[in-house]
């Protein structure tokens, strides 16, 4: 007698799948050492003294809990639902990151791992890795591709003022998804002594699950937040989507809450139609990349699309495969904004709230702006800010000044 | 819908399959193999057909095709301008299954294995990819990125096909994981001899000694040795411990070294690329026989 689990927080399955999605489609190299990872993972979860050190760090050095802050103008300025922000752009480092990066690097330590390598898009998980490392006396390599390393400037800098050693990668698209690749092939050659730290909530199993766990601080410090605000939970909670990992954060604590109505925006770039975004769950198709299977950007022969968005951290031609998984069976919503939506939601927070959002949260902002008028003055919505727009000047001034279209 | 690849004749060989008689035909002869690894549509079409219908003649005993894809994750800087030169020439599943076609129109007798990435087979159907392979006389399928443990989804379609799915060892792969890798696979085992990408770093001769040695206590499978073996030496000092030698990027540098500025072939890329892997083949099969370290006929 089987019970249908109607749960849509309990996965992956023991062999890490999210239904058909996840896995762990790995080099053989690799295997070993994933299943090492997995396995040091579980322990780490079991052992109080790894959550109550992840907690002091969390308070004492990245500033959590973040607050929730009621947008009074924005809502003013919408004329519907009441708008709150969670904070992550008031994190140590700017961003929802260090979340993760706290989480395993602690990890790392604990498997002896003295080394440790990531990729990076937009910068803010690069910057988080630095920092994590610098905290702990690591050593830290960041993958960048250099085309993110010219229109985030500023982010290289700090990174290597951190004591990280930049690599650019040159090869295909020079973007994320490029970065990715080179940092697994640094792995495949350093298995022995180095922990591969994955900025999303991507890549092979445990990656997807652990990086959502260590992220679900958000949803969590949201709920008692808002009850404490509202006295009751959220209607509405909107997040962006790249990777993933700052929206099934905020998600996950609310996946078994039914009435709470769960909307995750993808980087339309130059728009869906025009086949020039980032949107690989309302554009893409199921394939396996980077270790898992997922929705993709790609050709019909299974060659990897580029992806295109203003935001360096959406421009990504895959997503994380619990996202893929909340797609198909109808929990979580997915829509999508267009770089030019993005950018005037990015200059009409700054200009209503004094807060400069990064370009990857003004996605999520940017559908607020079109959902908030449609809904009643009782309707509670929570946009997660997760990052801060001050590495995004640069890309904005210039295209402000009709430098880049 | 009319599918490009018809199953109604399998290139099956009679009694024992290809790869099968291949090795047993080289133990028996006291002969280490040569692979050879050439890239489908590398630097175009015809020039990569010329040298696929040629390595049987050079002496190379099992051919690898790789199949090009957009992000090849285990491949260092030569074979990953390999797969950018095949997709700009149309390279694509379905174009390496058509080469492996044409291939098979003169030959029924070399050994032919794909190897490559998951999603374009994955995209392409794995069933739909099966039957296709099968049809066009595919003898075995090495797939970087799709270990032992996420396998089956492929493995079933292949098996009843007769089409073997060949996996890799490692240095990381410690002793309590080869019995799964065995039991996941069939055909020969690949040996990885270094931790890194194709094509840059070399093992030790030491090192690829004793990790042959620790498999062998573990298989009877015929075993080849592959990633970082450049040279004819290495060729020669490979063969003496396993039963085969892989070579991929060294021979696709030759290729590469033959194209002008443009990226076309340049006269007589063909000649020089073959008489290169002539000179492996050569290598391979007059090396001495560690005898200790072969398998019992």
């Amino acid at each position: 007698m089987t019970r249908i689990n109607t749960s849509f927080s309990s996965g992956p399955d023991g062999r890490g799948h999210f239904g058909l999605y996840g896995g762990r489609y790995l080099a053989e190299t690799l295997m070993p050492l994933i299943l090492d990872v997995e396995r040091s993972y579980s322990q780490a979860m079991a052992d109080s003294t790894f959550a109550a050190e992840m907690r002091s760090l969390l308070c004492h050095y990245v500033g959590r809990p973040t607050p929730l802050s009621f947008a009074a103008r924005l809502t003013a300025h919408l004329g519907g639902a009441k708008i709150y922000l969670k904070r992550e752009d008031l994190n140590h480092t700017g961003a929802h990151k260090i979340n993760n990066c706290i989480g395993q690097c602690l990890l790392a330590r604990r498997m002896g791992r003295k080394r440790i390598i990531a990729e990076t898009g937009a910068g803010q998980h690069g910057v988080a890795t630095a920092t994590v490392c610098a905290l702990f006396g690591m050593s830290c390599t960041i993958y960048m591709g250099s085309r993110d390393i010219k229109r985030q400037a500023q982010n290289v800098f700090r990174m290597k003022l951190l004591g990280a050693d930049v690599k650019p990668v040159e090869a295909g698209t020079k973007t994320l998804k490029d970065a990715l690749n080179e940092t697994l092939r640094d792995w495949l050659a350093s298995v022995e002594s180095t922990y591969y730290l994955i900025g999303t909530a991507a890549g092979p199993h445990p990656y997807p699950a652990m990086v959502r766990n260590f992220q679900s601080v958000i949803g969590h410090e949201t709920r008692e937040q808002v009850i404490a605000q509202e006295g009751r939970l959220p209607d509405t909670l909107i997040a962006c989507i790249g990777g993933g990992s700052n929206a099934i954060g905020l998600f996950h604590p609310f996946l078994d809450e039914e009435g709470v109505r769960l909307i995750g925006v993808e980087a339309a770039g130059h728009g869906l139609e025009s086949g020039r975004h980032a949107a690989s769950l309302l554009g893409g198709h199921v394939g396996v990349l980077h270790g898992n299977r997922t929705y993709l950007l790609q050709d019909f022969d299974g060659q990897i699309a580029t992806a295109h968005s203003i935001a360096a951290g959406l421009d990504y031609p895959g997503v994380g495969p619990e996202h893929a998984w909340l797609r198909d069976s109808g929990r979580v919503s997915y829509v999508s904004i267009n770089d030019d939506e993005a950018l005037h939601a990015f200059q009409l927070l700054t200009r209503l709230e004094g807060i400069i959002p990064a370009l990857e949260s003004s996605h999520a902002i940017a559908y607020i702006i079109k959902l908030a008028p449609t809904l009643s003055k009782d309707h509670v919505m929570v946009v997660n800010l997760s990052g801060r727009g001050d590495k995004d000047l640069t890309t904005v001034t210039a295209i402000m000044r009709g430098e880049e279209s | 819908m009319s599918e490009p690849f018809s199953e109604v004749r399998p290139h099956f060989v009679a009694e024992s399959s290809r790869l099968q008689h291949t090795f047993a035909a080289l133990l028996a002869a006291k002969k280490g193999g040569i692979v050879v690894y050439i890239m489908a549509a590398d630097p175009d079409v015809e020039t990569s057909l010329a040298i696929l219908r040629s390595l049987p003649r050079m002496g190379v005993d099992v051919i690898e095709l790789g199949v090009p894809f957009s992000d090849p994750l285990a491949d260092g800087p030569i074979l990953q301008r390999a797969s950018q030169r095949a997709l700009k020439a149309g390279g694509s599943l379905v174009r390496t299954l058509e080469i492996a076609r044409l291939f098979r129109t003169e030959n029924n007798t070399t050994p032919l294995i794909l190897m490559g990435y998951y999603n374009p087979i994955y995209v392409y159907g794995p069933e739909r990819f099966a039957k296709a392979a099968a049809a066009v006389g595919i003898d075995g399928c090495i797939i970087v990125d799709l270990p032992p443990e996420e396998a089956d989804e492929v493995r079933e379609f292949l098996k009843p096909r007769g089409i073997d799915f060949i996996v890799l060892a490692t240095p990381t792969t410690d002793s309590a994981r080869v019995p799964f890798l065995l039991e996941k696979s069939s055909g020969f085992i690949y040996y990885v001899s270094v931790t890194g990408t194709t094509g840059t770093i070399s093992a030790t001769q030491q090192a690829i000694t004793q990790a042959i040695i620790r498999l062998r206590h573990q298989t009877e499978r015929p075993i080849a040795v592959g990633f970082g073996i450049m040279t004819p030496e290495q060729v020669a000092a490979g063969a003496s411990v396993a039963d085969a030698v892989v070579v991929g990027s060294a021979v696709i540098q030759r290729i590469a070294d033959c194209l002008d500025t443009n990226g076309r072939p340049r006269p007589g890329l063909v000649e020089d690329v073959l008489s290169f892997i002539k000179e492996l083949a050569i290598a391979a099969h007059t090396s001495r026989k560690a005898l200790s370290l072969r398998r019992c006929p």
